[in-house]
């Protein structure tokens, strides 16, 4: 016994051993790119432009990480899925054209980060140095787009962060980083508002969730906003990433007597948390999980994803158009949202997400940007995003110059989406909050 | 709280101690650390899911194949990886094992990605008063109990496996009496492998999984070959049992991520208190 355990020692050192010249080696370059067919009207040279000689072509290098292992695979991919979607789009469409005349088009460098924080401090430090990348997209996760902002801001590289929610991140002083998703702190609030508006009478509220940056964010905000209008939180208890039993989870919130859980993390464990409270016959009414619901692959869930509500940065029935920018007197750009879900479906023959479109509208920012900035000089598309307000697909897109908490996105706001079953007992996502924008009445309780 | 959480926590370690099981029979025959464990157990659950999934077949049904794949690809990494280091220093046959993970690890992630998968096979629950117990978690149990019992009846009551037995006793004297030892010690890995494959087949069918699942479960079993005992089969199921028990109660009273602490707590206790375990003789 006493050699098996010493053999276990040999064995942890070893595995250390191994992982740590692991993470040295040089790492295989992704090659995700589609073929796609161009659909960018944004990107087409105006007539103006067009009578101007053909200038000097200029390619500007986006490096990003993608989790092509690990536990942010799904999401990440969808999220390089909808970036490599626009950077085609733009360059098949020929590029931005310059008032010089320079034609701007764009390639990439990435790398697999294996979702975790030491690859991305790792990857970034290269891309920023080694392989000189222009700009910075953000990996996949608010705790890895921590790791990557230190690192951008470090060596003066711009980035703009998708599928990164978490506030912290931009309070920490940075000038060169800026966020396209609506921030953590009001990810579940519309939340608690559709539960006040679906069932006044509910009181007590459980707050189960994945303990990591993002998570924890999001539930603190939701927690003091709830309070705020009067819930008791009767559970407020975090997990494990690599949770897989759920049990100890939910026999606590059938102890608490809670009407309403909220919280999940990610994917995985958000899809495994909802089958397992569907497994064990939970009687509960309202239940909202972060990331998992809006993903199509939940729909895998079956029975279990019925009635599971979750905040979604966007869904392809949001409907931002040219005519609702003009109505909130915003500038309108790039593609409608039934383009992108058309352009995307025939490139990944999948339904995009709203990582997808994290990607894609990550893309976007820096296009128009450049566009404004009529540069790629940094301190040119620096000022450009600063005086960035526009309605795009994916909504509106304004981000805070204060000192306080620059590039927060100020501008941008979720939609929550519930699973339901239409006549056919087909499943399907359905937008119930805000109220002016659903597409179908809360099902509550929950069956 | 505490009973529908014991309840949980027990079901879920008659699964963690047929993982065990194959880990301990593996050492206590051939005193090989088997580091191919957990991307076996992977294996295992990626079998349930191919054949629920690509072919419609019932994950039970589906679990005779994983049963009959885990026997034969233990025997075929014994004879490749295991056998010519047999006699080697421990180092050899460590680093040969942790080879065979690997190699299953980069190929499996090549073909399936690391994407978490669902075998999405629910048969209801079973009411245990206010608690409801999935039949998917009853029936793996039963399974786990089913599997510790032909095991014994095949160590104890079959011509190979008192051969099993004799070569764990002492290999030399085995070989002197005519027994095939390379042989029965590739039936042995065989049968390691094959119970890690039914686990991981079992676990398929409640928790849902990437090809790097099996890590997570590789580590409980070393845990609980240290609490049941090695190269005891009733050991492991008993060790695993206390571990589910612990996974479960834990969380009743404090939070869950103090539940690896107090783990590995009892894992330094037992070693020092009692290192051959609970029940622990090398058979």
């Amino acid at each position: 016994m006493k050699k098996f355990a010493y053999w276990i020692m040999v064995m942890a050192l070893l595995s250390a051993f191994l992982a740590g010249c692991g993470a040295t080696e040089a790492p295989p370059e992704a090659t995700m790119a589609p073929e796609t067919e161009p659909t960018a009207a944004e990107a087409e040279p105006t007539a103006a432009e067009a009578e101007q000689p053909a200038g000097e072509e200029q390619t500007m290098v986006i490096g990003f990480t993608t989790s092509q292992t690990g536990s942010y695979n799904v999401s990440s991919l969808r999220q390089v899925n909808g970036l490599m979607l626009w950077m085609n789009e733009v360059n098949d469409a020929g590029g931005i054209t310059l008032s010089d005349g320079t034609v701007v088009k764009f390639d990439y460098k990435t790398y697999d980060d294996e979702s975790t924080t030491e690859r991305v401090q790792e990857l970034y430090t290269r891309l920023s140095t080694e392989d000189n990348a222009d700009f910075l997209i953000s990996p996949y996760s608010s705790g890895l787009t921590a790791a990557a902002a230190l690192i951008a801001e470090q060596y003066g590289k711009i980035m703009i962060t998708t599928g990164a929610a978490s506030d912290s991140t931009y309070k920490e002083g940075y000038t060169l980083v800026f966020q396209a998703y609506t921030p953590s702190s009001r990810y579940l609030t519309g939340a608690v508002d559709l539960l006040a508006h679906v069932d006044p009478s509910v009181k007590q509220l459980a707050f189960v969730y994945e303990n990591d940056k993002f998570s924890t964010d999001v539930v603190n905000a939701a927690n003091e906003y709830a309070e705020s209008l009067g819930y008791e939180v009767v559970l407020f208890e975090g997990y494990d990433s690599e949770t897989k039993d759920f049990g100890p989870f939910i026999n606590k919130i059938l102890e608490s007597g809670a009407q309403a859980v909220m919280g999940g993390g990610h994917f995985q464990d958000g899809s495994t948390f909802a089958r397992q409270v569907h497994e064990k016959d939970v009687d509960m009414n309202y239940f909202a999980l972060l990331v998992a619901p809006p993903e199509p692959d939940f729909a895998d869930l079956g029975d279990a994803a019925v009635g599971v509500i979750g905040p979604s940065q966007w869904e392809p029935l949001a409907a931002f158009t040219p005519e609702s920018a003009a109505e909130a007197g915003l500038e309108w750009f790039g593609v409608l949202g039934s383009e992108f879900d058309a352009a995307y479906q025939a490139a990944y023959d999948e339904e995009p997400s709203y990582h997808s479109m994290g990607g894609y509208v990550a893309g976007q920012i820096l296009q128009k940007a450049i566009m404004d900035a009529d540069s790629t000089d940094p301190e040119a598309v620096k000022a450009a995003m600063e005086a960035m307000d526009m309605l795009t697909a994916y909504g509106r897109i304004n981000f805070d110059t204060s000192p306080e908490a620059h590039g927060l996105q100020i501008g941008h706001s979720m939609v929550y989406i519930q699973w339901q079953k239409d006549d056919a007992g087909n499943l399907v996502k359905q937008v119930v909050w805000p109220l002016e924008g659903k597409t179908a009445d809360t099902l509550y309780p929950k069956p | 709280m505490l009973v529908p959480s014991l309840m949980d926590g027990l079901l879920l370690g008659f699964v963690y101690g047929i993982a065990a099981m194959g880990l301990s029979l593996i050492w206590g025959v051939m005193d090989v650390i088997n580091l191919a464990h957990g991307p076996i157990i992977a294996l295992g659950m990626f079998g349930i899911y191919l054949g629920f999934t690509g072919l419609g077949l019932n994950p039970y049904l589906m679990l005779i194949l994983v049963i009959g794949g885990g026997l034969l690809l233990g025997v075929l990494i014994y004879w490749v990886a295991v056998h010519r280091v047999i006699n080697a220093p421990h180092l050899s046959t460590l680093l040969a094992t942790f080879a065979v993970n690997m190699i299953i690890i980069g190929i499996a992630t090549a073909i399936f990605t690391t994407s978490p998968r669902n075998v999405d096979f629910n048969l209801g629950g079973f009411p245990v008063g206010p608690i409801t117990l999935p039949w998917t978690r009853i029936l793996a149990a039963l399974a786990s109990v089913l599997v510790t019992a032909l095991l014994y009846l095949f160590l104890y009551q079959t011509r190979p496996g008192k051969a099993i037995r004799a070569v764990s006793d002492n290999r030399a004297a085995a070989e002197l009496m005519g027994i095939p030892t390379s042989w029965i010690l590739a039936l042995a890995f065989g049968l390691g492998t094959m119970l890690a494959a039914i686990s991981g087949g079992l676990i398929s069918t409640f928790f849902p999984f990437t090809i790097l699942a099996g890590s997570s479960y590789e580590l409980k079993s070393f845990v609980i070959c240290v609490l049941g005992g090695l190269g005891n089969p009733l050991g492991a199921l008993i060790g695993g049992l206390l571990l589910g028990a612990l996974e479960g109660i834990i969380p009743a009273f404090m939070e869950t991520s103090w539940v690896p602490v107090l783990e590995f707590v009892l894992f330094v206790l037992i070693l020092l208190v009692r290192p051959q375990g609970l029940l622990g003789s090398k058979t």
